[in-house]
């Protein structure tokens, strides 16, 4: 169990795996995660499922490279396995069976709307993305996110590929040529997600995010996944990942995201060939 | 014939302890134990025996004690408690067996915890204890959760000849023994030691299954398992719905002592999960949970740890003996003093409590008296890490992924009291997940009657109920 079967390496910083779990993949839905723990050592940190294949018993994990774990983790190669592995966790996303969704994933974000718009296209929703990155060397999945799209918009931060500014300028120049839309899903960074609702707020367009707080087991038993949803505090893990993106405490989110960075920065020291974003 | 003295155990001195994560209470030394099982008067008609939810057989094993037959003093325990170590060290003896033993009306009964200890540990370190696997009666039960409850029944029905599977959703085995009572007062060894024992009679433990999640009760049926035990505890922590509460530096107290307990914070960074080591730290609360978490606080280096009850001295939860080592320790306890609000600086980080005085009034209905805020009594105690240890409830997932499976409106399972039968043909239920947030040796006796029931229906032949 939780051999890694391939691993795909999308940029300096950006790995994709598929792993043997065929637990996860016989329940996993689009919107959930995973917990996993590399070292006897070591944390538990949650991954969004990118993408499953219930036949052959696999799952697909995106990460980018930043902490100490993910870093770690990036070192494993094929036919290695990951030493605890539980999912799939949270709520699945409830998806429109119809209409017109603008999906807008930014930077390794793009990984957990995949599967939400493999499953939106299927169903024949109309689907409009909108991925990017700080440049094109950091743009990921731009094939598959092609492949489930009906319209697929790139951004870099620095112009140096389609779009020159963020995800959320995109989606504003949409809405102001009068693109319809029913609905906004935006995954990725907090500042990227929160500017995507700010956009949305003034049209009342339904706007969902997908929270990725710290989490210690994943499963409602620590409350470390704290999340402010409409004044009332919500655990991520049990009651999420996704929520309302017009009703977050964005203020909070990143104020509790940033709690333990002094501890990051001591365990990425302490890890100095571990490779990743330093 | 006068009554000798219970004999002290051995502890850490205070100073010294708050420094370490390691055990508090030594044990007894052979010499200790035999002089206190000396003191047992082994009565005709035992009474200590009718205060132990899993009847251990205890004037035998103290008899075997004192003749030095230390193995099969613990082989007597075993036929009943298959956790003696874990036991001897966490059971509130004092209001079980203890209670009930005779020399206890004169305020001195035999330390039947202490001697229970000693016998487990002995066998650790010298014994070597058969075990015999019983004959395969070619049945399958499943068992949810590897705390206390799980691990007691799934080793009473291995005992039997049953193929048991304990599903376990963290990457540990042992539950609330491995992320809720701290290495100082229960070492993981031990837990370690224990869960191998019941894995020595044929146990399995599958780790990292989410039951409700990864696997349903509905696949469990699908795959051959023909009963399902739930001993899945009381995991979702209460929190005050005060303002301030979700400011960097408030935890649960489940937070707090899993990323002690179960990830090892206290030795971040050879250990790679973190944890903020407060100076001023206020544990609201004043069970055994919130004296495991302030305890915690200090070893973690507080200058000042503190309990925040909103009721008196008198009304307390926890056992007297963490009570009193948490005084020894230098924990501050203030009484009648309920938080209002948790207050924070420009940066999110908590600065401290707003609390009002209380005073108690009339009984409620647990029978102690109800806590009354006093008006315009408010004020401030500075912390910069506050805990709420305010008690759990059992999570719900089961109960919405399992259909016929019912719970209460506050989360526990609803199950017979006396067989732990749910509501759903074939799925028994036990310990917190039924009762909420109780004790270790509550949920052992809950695993333990479930277990017989399930035999005695699988054995029937009986189809559903």
């Amino acid at each position: 169990m939780n051999e890694i079967l391939e691993k795909t390496v999308l940029t300096p910083v950006t790995k994709k795996i598929v792993v043997n779990a065929p637990y996860v993949a016989r329940k996993a839905q689009p919107g959930q995660f995973i917990i996993l723990r590399v070292r006897e050592n070591g944390e538990r940190i949650p991954l969004t499922i990118a993408d499953y294949d219930r036949e052959k018993g696999t799952i697909t994990l995106v990460f980018q490279e930043v902490g100490l774990t993910t870093r770690l983790l990036g070192r494993l190669e094929v036919n290695d396995s990951i030493l605890d592995l539980v999912g799939p966790l949270g709520v699945p996303a409830e998806l429109p069976e119809k209409g017109t969704v603008v999906a807008v994933g930014g930077g390794v974000g793009v990984a957990p709307i995949l599967p939400k718009c493999k499953e939106m296209h299927k169903r024949g929703v109309k689907v409009i993305s909108i991925i990017g990155a700080r440049s094109k060397d950091l743009l990921i999945l731009e094939e598959e996110m092609s492949a489930c799209s009906d319209e697929l918009h790139i951004c870099t931060d620095d112009g140096s590929r389609g779009f020159h500014g963020f995800v959320s300028d995109k989606l504003k120049e949409l809405i102001e040529n009068g693109v319809q839309m029913d609905e906004v899903i935006a995954v990725g960074p907090i500042p990227m997600m929160r500017a995507t609702c700010e956009v949305t707020r003034p049209y009342k367009i339904k706007t969902w995010v997908s929270m990725n707080p710290i989490m210690v087991d994943g499963t409602g038993m620590c409350g470390a996944c704290r999340v402010t949803v409409g004044g009332e505090t919500k655990f991520c893990c049990v009651d999420g990942p996704m929520f309302d993106g017009h009703l977050i405490d964005w203020q909070e989110a990143w104020r509790r995201v940033n709690m333990y960075r002094d501890e990051e920065k001591v365990a990425n020291e302490r890890c100095p060939n571990c490779g990743g974003v330093r | 014939m006068p009554i000798k003295e219970r004999t002290e155990m051995p502890v850490q001195d205070p100073k010294e302890r708050i420094k370490n994560f390691s055990q508090v209470a030594l044990g007894y030394t052979e010499e200790m134990a035999l002089n206190e099982a000396s003191r047992c008067l082994q009565c005709k008609n035992p009474t200590c025996m009718t205060g132990c939810p899993v009847a251990v057989k205890i004037p035998e094993f103290i008899k075997l004690l004192k003749e030095k037959k230390y193995q099969e003093a613990i082989d007597k325990i075993k036929e009943t408690n298959n956790l003696p170590a874990i036991c001897g060290r966490v059971c509130p003896q004092e209001h079980q067996c203890e209670a009930k033993c005779v020399l206890a009306r004169r305020g001195q009964p035999v330390a039947i915890g202490r001697l229970e200890r000693f016998v487990a540990d002995w066998e650790h370190s010298h014994g070597k204890s058969e075990v015999r696997k019983a004959e395969p009666n070619g049945h399958r039960v499943a068992v949810v959760g590897s705390g206390p409850a799980g691990l007691t029944c799934a080793a009473d029905l291995a005992r039997l000849g049953y193929q048991v599977t304990i599903f376990e959703s963290l990457h540990a085995p042992g539950g609330v023994l491995i992320y809720g009572i701290p290495e100082f007062r229960l070492p993981k060894d031990v837990v370690r030691r224990e869960v191998e024992y019941v894995k020595s009679l044929g146990v399995k433990i599958e780790t990292s299954v989410v039951i409700g999640r990864t696997l349903t009760i509905d696949d469990l049926f699908h795959d051959g398992y023909e009963a399902v035990f739930v001993g899945s505890g009381a995991g979702l922590p209460m929190f005050m719905h005060i303002p301030g509460e979700n400011l960097n530096g408030v935890y649960s107290a489940n937070e707090f002592l899993t990323r002690i307990n179960l990830m090892k914070a206290y030795e971040f960074p050879e250990f790679d999960t973190p944890i903020k080591r407060g100076k001023r730290v206020a544990v609201v609360g004043a069970g055994n949970v919130a004296m495991d978490a302030v305890r915690c606080a200090l070893r973690l280096g507080a200058e000042k740890a503190m309990i925040l009850y909103r009721r008196g001295r008198e009304e307390m939860p926890a056992r007297a003996e963490e009570v009193l080592n948490a005084e020894e320790e230098g924990v501050e306890f203030h009484f009648l003093t309920n938080p209002v609000r948790i207050l924070g600086d420009d940066k999110g980080w908590v600065t401290g409590v707003e609390c009002i005085k209380m005073q108690l009034g009339e009984p409620d209905k647990s029978g102690r008296r109800r806590p009354i805020p006093i008006p315009g009594s408010e004020f401030v105690i500075e912390a910069d890490t506050v805990i709420m240890a305010l008690g759990t409830s059992p999570n719900p997932i089961l109960a919405q992924t399992t259909e016929g499976l019912k719970a209460h409106p506050w989360g526990g399972l609803i199950a017979d009291e006396k067989t732990g039968r749910t509501t759903r043909p074939r799925v028994w239920a036990g310990g917190d997940a039924v009762t909420g947030s109780a004790t270790v040796i509550l949920a052992m006796g809950a695993g333990k009657q479930a277990a017989k029931d399930i035999h005695e229906y699988i054995s029937s032949g009986a189809q559903g109920w």
